[in-house]
């Protein structure tokens, strides 16, 4: 596809780099959550990385500290070589031009007594980008990019569906002309045939403005689609990272391969044939996580350092990352 | 095998201020003994109104089943039956799992009491019995330290328990049918296969015929026996599950099975998606209801509803390229067996 143009993915440029970001939160009595707890990855200039894992797995707080939504508590974040953890509140607002997020729920995130022109000029009212009739047109312009029309502008947002208040949160997402994108489940709240036409404009504005993606999602298969490199967290820590065919061809952490297979593929043929790799239980709590593996509990393959050592993220296989014992040699 | 539930010619309507909206117009299927039937469709289809009217749960009014409407089950016409007849099929012998597990328990009310519930209800069983008959359903649908579950409240449950635990509720009393609406469109992707293996194990355990609704049709692959697929309050194509996945005939069912994307095709290609919006059910279209946003929509289409034509004992679509007169059309490439190269 028009992947050779001057918005391709930049190889040599790392737009975001996470390096051993922590974030805990304190729940009263002694207990710590680790939320996120160690993880450390670099997105390049124009490229999507998908982040997957089961709801508590730490990927929403993870997106949302990568933006400087929460304080880090330990670790940086890194845009564009600047530790955005460490600037101050000037440099702070400056950065919210550059990186953006649209959020899961469409229905909890737009206010409902502003119209949906306010809602995405929100932005561009704060940094002071435009003004007059200038901010008109550039919020036209922007209802035109996601598929709505200018009459919309003047509407509120209980007005539309769950697909067109989405296109409104990227519509605000896009407002300042941000180069980076937290998606947080962007199409979880929405029907299939609708989570297509938003997934399709989401790819088709990457395509247009160079945009860099942190694709947040349960949707193992539509997070396949749209990413090039795929992360898999679990309680807190990154288990795998790879290219996005590589990590569902061949997956090699346990836990990787178990949520792999519990996808359900929409052919008869092929589900009757095919054996599933069950876990058993649910992710446990993260509050005071037990030392070592966090999936050793759940783990088929289990060996007794997995409960004392934690394993750490290291490249097995060109850019396949994994942290697993099993790969130790 | 015996049909368990026959529904005829189901026409739904909500009296609203804006007018009426006909949610249901005209259903007909029928259900047998142990079988599953997949309600495929977007939001608004009419899916889940077709499962509260078996359940006779529509809020009348605003809501109303209309005349001619026939809901057979074991012969006995639901529609029809006194207050007093319905609470003792809804419940026991009908029940249904509903799609949010986090609002449909009740939150001041312990789990092993809610279980309790219907079994004193419908089994007049004594509370010391219903409870321990609690403890043991806990213990079938999986959940760990089921004694000490028993006298927890839904908030300290997570999702996946919660739905387990709605779980052990319908099924408490024997039902012969269970519906069970998008029953896990609310968790993740294991726990979704879990409960879904679960669902089809107490199916085989119980002989329990299941109706389910859900818009993944991942999942309709994996345990359905025939489908139904619905579009703005009608049935607009049926067939078992392989007729429906494999040599399906309407446009629409091909837009649905297109729209989701294969884990073996490209990355970053542009996913088929459908454009346009279903039509507003206040002024239902005369014609196909998906003409306008069909592909091969012709003049006909506009004008005049399709006819359900019969292809096989039990594959039935209601579109006008079945015509004798209508062009040949070939499905969409990825669609019934052709592959993609």
């Amino acid at each position: 596809m028009s992947k050779k143009n001057k918005n391709a993915i930049d190889y040599n440029v790392d737009l975001i780099q996470v390096k051993n970001l922590k974030k805990y939160f304190n729940v009263g009595k002694g207990a710590t959550l680790k939320a996120v707890d160690d993880v450390s990855f670099s997105i390049r200039k124009g490229e999507t990385l998908g982040l997957v894992g089961e709801s508590g797995c730490g990927k929403t707080t993870c997106g949302r500290t990568v933006l400087g939504l929460y304080s880090a508590t330990g670790g940086e974040v890194l845009f564009e070589g600047v530790n955005i953890h460490g600037l101050n509140a000037q440099e702070k607002r400056d950065f919210t031009k550059h990186a953006q997020i649209i959020f899961q729920d469409p229905y909890a995130s737009l206010d409902p007594r502003m119209t949906v022109g306010d809602i995405i000029a929100e932005g561009i009212d704060i940094h002071g980008i435009y003004k007059g009739q200038e901010r008109t047109d550039r919020i036209y312009k922007l209802l035109e990019l996601v598929g709505l029309n200018k009459e919309h502008a003047s509407r509120f947002p209980h007005e539309f569906s769950g697909g067109q208040r989405q296109r409104i949160g990227i519509a605000r997402a896009l407002a300042v002309e941000p180069k980076f994108i937290v998606c947080d489940e962007p199409i979880s709240a929405l029907d299939v045939s609708i989570q297509a036409q938003v997934v399709n404009l989401l790819i088709e504005l990457q395509e247009k403005f160079g945009l860099t993606y942190l694709f947040i999602a349960h949707d193992l298969s539509m997070v396949k689609h749209i990413s090039d490199r795929v992360g898999v967290m679990y309680l807190g820590t990154m288990v795998e990272l790879a290219e996005s065919g590589e990590l569902y061809e061949n997956p090699l952490h346990p836990y990787t391969q178990a949520l792999l297979s519990a996808i359900p593929i929409p052919d008869p043929e092929l589900e009757k044939n095919r054996s599933r790799i069950m876990v058993e239980g649910e992710v446990p709590s993260p509050i005071n996580p037990k030392p070592g593996c966090r999936f050793a509990a759940r783990c088929k393959s289990a060996m007794p350092i997995c409960s004392q050592e934690g394993p750490v993220l290291k490249e097995v296989k060109p850019k396949h990352f994994v942290a697993c014992h099993l790969f130790n040699d | 095998m015996s049909k368990i539930l026959e529904v005829k010619n189901l026409r739904v309507s909500f009296h609203t201020y804006a007018g009426e909206v006909q949610s249901v117009r005209g259903a007909s299927f029928d259900l047998e003994k142990g079988e599953t039937l997949a309600i495929v469709g977007e939001s608004g289809c009419g899916k889940t109104i077709t499962a509260k009217s078996i359940m006779r749960l529509i809020k009348m009014p605003p809501g109303e089943i209309k005349e001619g409407s026939e809901i057979l089950f074991e012969g006995r016409d639901i529609v029809k039956m006194s207050d007093k007849e319905i609470r003792s099929v809804r419940g026991g012998e009908i029940s249904m799992i509903f799609q949010d597990p986090m609002t449909s328990l009740n939150p001041t009310m312990k789990i092993g009491d809610q279980i309790a519930e219907s079994l004193i209800i419908h089994r007049g069983m004594s509370k010391q019995e219903a409870l321990k008959e609690a403890l043991r359903m806990l213990q079938v649908v999986n959940i760990p330290n089921a004694e000490k579950r028993l006298n927890q409240y839904p908030h300290e449950f997570s999702g996946g328990m919660r739905q387990r635990a709605m779980i052990a509720i319908a099924l408490a009393c024997n039902p012969k049918i269970l519906i069970a609406d998008e029953p896990t469109t609310a968790l993740d992707v294991t726990i979704q296969a879990q409960i879904m293996d679960l669902i089809s194990d107490l199916q085989k355990k119980l002989g329990t015929a299941v109706i389910l609704i859900t818009h993944d049709l991942g999942i309709v692959a994996n345990v359905a026996h025939k489908i139904q697929v619905m579009y703005a309050g009608k049935i607009i194509e049926k067939g078992n599950t392989e007729e429906i996945f494999y040599n399906p005939k309407h446009p629409y069912t091909w837009a649905l099975l297109r729209s989701v994307p294969k884990l073996d095709t490209k990355n970053k290609d542009k996913l088929y998606s459908l454009k346009g919006t279903p039509p507003d059910l206040l002024k239902p279209p005369v014609g196909c209801p998906f003409a306008s946003r069909c592909d091969y929509c012709m003049k006909i289409c506009k004008e005049q509803m399709p006819e359900n034509v019969k292809l096989s004992s039990t594959q039935e679509v209601a579109c006008w390229l079945q015509h004798s007169m209508a062009p040949k059309i070939n499905p969409p490439i990825g669609i019934g067996g052709v592959d993609n190269e």
